[in-house]
């Protein structure tokens, strides 16, 4: 087993006593934001970002990585004990978590999540190995006509298949292209408006850090105060011999449910969650308990979310797609030090690769350690004020922007995309396919620019490769399918708990 | 006239419970409870959840003296509790007092400080003495 040796070299790598800190560093820090309504992973890394300057490749990613699996755990804390899902992929688990909660069965709700995540999470690492060279392999032999078809797909599936409307997806994602298509690079200036300042485009990190963190604070800074939520209290998570018996067959099927979701383009952990949560209604041997309180329904969404965090990084590392937000800062993160993503990744740069999956099972097994003993004093968070919270979010994000390049009008820039957040919350727009947009806009240029240059400006090039033309025409029929439905029953009237879901 | 309590779901606000109530019964007064938060947090402890204002109420309700609860979301909270003395013509206004360590003195400011030094009115300040819990 050629991928089990270069497995073994990457734990050499990440268990040196500074990867290790910074995986336990990762984690804490992950837990706590993912507890914390409204904070989330992508938000976090946007705003650890300038530490790729002085750190180095492994280590970043190494925490990277235990702050995106640590997201996932904690959101679920919040969920039960609060009925507030403190992540987009904690919703399905808030509703029979927080039911348990109240029965005082909070305990058993936070160990069979706990449990659940990390068993999803060794299991979804185990699947990535196995997968994700494989995948990087036929990728690179394609060529630049179906990657761009891929990088369209891409934009496609998280824009039309995530999310409450298609409308406001698109509008997201054209937002995020023309913020993509700001500079000078093609040797065209295109929307500089003659500063000179523009001229080298829109830092991603500076367009990150403003949808995510100031947008975020802004929005928090509109709807201050707030009625306090009711926290119903817990001691040591712990689960009895029928836990167990209940639990463990529901964290397999979630598992099978979120790591192919996560692993397709239209990755994201609420349809697996979702999905797992309606199949363990209908499978149950306590149909009666569901909606009062039933641990399969904690127990598989739970699974579900930690299996798809683990399914993304398939096409984050093989392809270089991201398909959620977080995934899609720590591909900046990556390019930042300069690294080429893509399939080729697996090749050029096996030592970071492999000693980034090792962490991500010594990270899993830290967060079920932490996260057991731990989750009285995670709660106790929740009663940070706001107002110090987000002071401190703006400071790091000011600083975050200006470290970039030194300039003030990064500053500017920050300023007036954040108020774009802000908006965009209060809107209701995903913000998702505008970040993806950013990143993947000017790849998309690329790869075309490439194939219309090797085809000398023939643009049937385009479909010229079999795996193209078969992208094209499941995005054709995705396409029509939606166009189809939406023809055949009356647009049903948008929900009002749309906006909560802005956060993704 | 009233008897204000400031009142908080801990040991504090229920022996200031415990003398307010006293006090109303004795001075032939309007029992007002407050019991406010400035909702800047996800959860705020000091702040009565459902069941235990339900309690609260229900405790109320068996006193032989009027009363009423203040349950809001304010800016402020020792402002709070005194616009409500100041509006209901406090005679007095009872609040439990909560030993603070000299690094939170340094660091924290002090709603029971602030209440004595701006009210118009008495204020009695209590602490924690095994006097009777009206809630239990």
């Amino acid at each position: 087993m050629d991928s089990l040796n270069l497995l073994l070299d990457g734990f050499g790598q990440a268990l040196t006593i500074q990867n290790l800190f910074y995986a336990v560093l990762g984690v804490f820090l992950g837990t706590a934001v993912g507890v914390l309504p409204g904070i989330g992973p992508a938000m976090t890394l946007a705003l650890l970002l300038p530490i790729t300057y002085s750190v180095g490749p492994d280590s970043a990613l190494i925490m990277f990585a235990g702050i995106y699996y640590g997201g996932m755990y904690g959101g679920s804390t919040t969920s039960i004990l609060l009925n507030t899902p403190g992540e987009s992929s904690s919703v399905v688990t808030a509703i029979e978590g927080n039911k348990m909660a109240k029965k005082g069965r909070a305990a058993q709700a936070l160990a069979t999540a706990a449990i659940g995540s990390f068993v999803a999470g060794t299991i979804g690492t185990l699947l990535l190995v196995l997968f994700a060279p494989s995948v990087a392999g036929q990728v690179v032999k394609l060529g630049n006509p179906s990657n761009f078809a891929l990088i369209l797909l891409a934009l496609f599936a998280v824009t039309a298949v995530l999310g409450t409307s298609r409308l406001r997806g698109f509008i997201a994602l054209f937002l995020g292209l023309a913020i993509g298509l700001v500079g000078g690079q093609t040797g065209q200036s295109r929307l500089t408006f003659g500063n000179p300042l523009l001229a080298d485009g829109i830092d991603i990190v500076v367009v990150a850090v403003a949808i995510f963190a100031i947008g975020e604070a802004l929005w928090v800074a509109a709807h201050l105060r707030r009625r306090p939520l009711e926290i119903i209290p817990v001691g040591q998570p712990w689960m009895s011999r029928e836990d167990w018996g209940r639990s463990w067959r529901p964290w397999l099927r979630g598992t099978a449910f979120g790591f192919p979701f996560g692993a397709l383009p239209a990755g994201g952990a609420e349809i697996p969650t979702f999905l797992s949560y309606v199949t363990e209604r209908k499978l149950s041997k306590h149909p009666e308990e569901f909606g009062k309180g039933a641990i399969e329904g904690v127990a598989g969404p739970e699974a579900a979310n930690n299996a798809s965090a683990a399914g993304t990084l398939v096409p984050l590392l093989a392809i270089g797609l991201p398909t959620t937000a977080t995934a899609a800062i720590m591909l900046l993160a990556i390019q930042s030090y300069g690294i080429e993503t893509g399939p080729q990744l697996f090749k050029d740069e096996p030592d970071l690769v492999w000693a980034l999956l090792a962490s991500l099972f010594i990270g899993n097994t830290l967060l079920l350690l932490l996260n057991l003993p731990l989750a009285p004093l995670w709660a106790k968070l929740l009663q940070i004020p706001r107002p110090y919270l987000y002071a401190g979010i703006l400071f790091f994000a000011s600083l975050g922007a200006y470290s970039v390049s030194f300039q003030p009008f990064d500053l500017a820039i920050l300023l007036v995309i954040g108020l774009l957040g802000l908006a965009m919350r209060r809107f209701g727009l995903p913000v998702l396919p505008l970040i993806i947009g950013v990143i993947l806009g000017p790849k998309l240029e690329e790869q075309l620019t490439t194939s219309l240059q090797i085809s000398s400006g023939d643009i049937s090039t385009l479909w010229s490769e079999p795996v193209a033309v078969i992208v094209y025409v499941f995005i054709a029929l995705a396409l029509t399918a939606i166009v189809v439905s939406g023809l055949r029953k009356p647009k049903p009237e948008a929900s009002l708990n749309e906006k909560d879901e802005v956060n993704a | 006239m009233t008897v204000v309590v400031m009142y908080s779901p801990d040991e504090f606000g229920r022996v200031a419970l415990s003398y307010g109530a006293t006090e109303a019964a004795r001075r032939e007064e309007r029992l007002v409870v407050v019991n406010p938060t400035k909702g800047d947090s996800y959860v705020d402890s000091k702040f009565a959840g459902g069941d235990e204002l339900a309690k609260l109420r229900a405790m109320l309700e068996r006193l032989d003296v009027e009363s009423e609860v203040l349950h809001d979301v304010v800016p402020d909270i020792a402002g709070a509790v005194l616009h409500a003395a100041s509006t209901t013509g406090a005679s007095l206004i009872v609040v439990g007092i909560r030993p603070r360590t000299p690094v939170g003195k340094l660091l924290l400011g002090s709603v029971a400080q602030r209440l004595i030094l701006d009210a118009e009115c008495p204020v009695l300040s209590v602490k924690p003495d095994g006097s009777e819990d009206l809630l239990t």
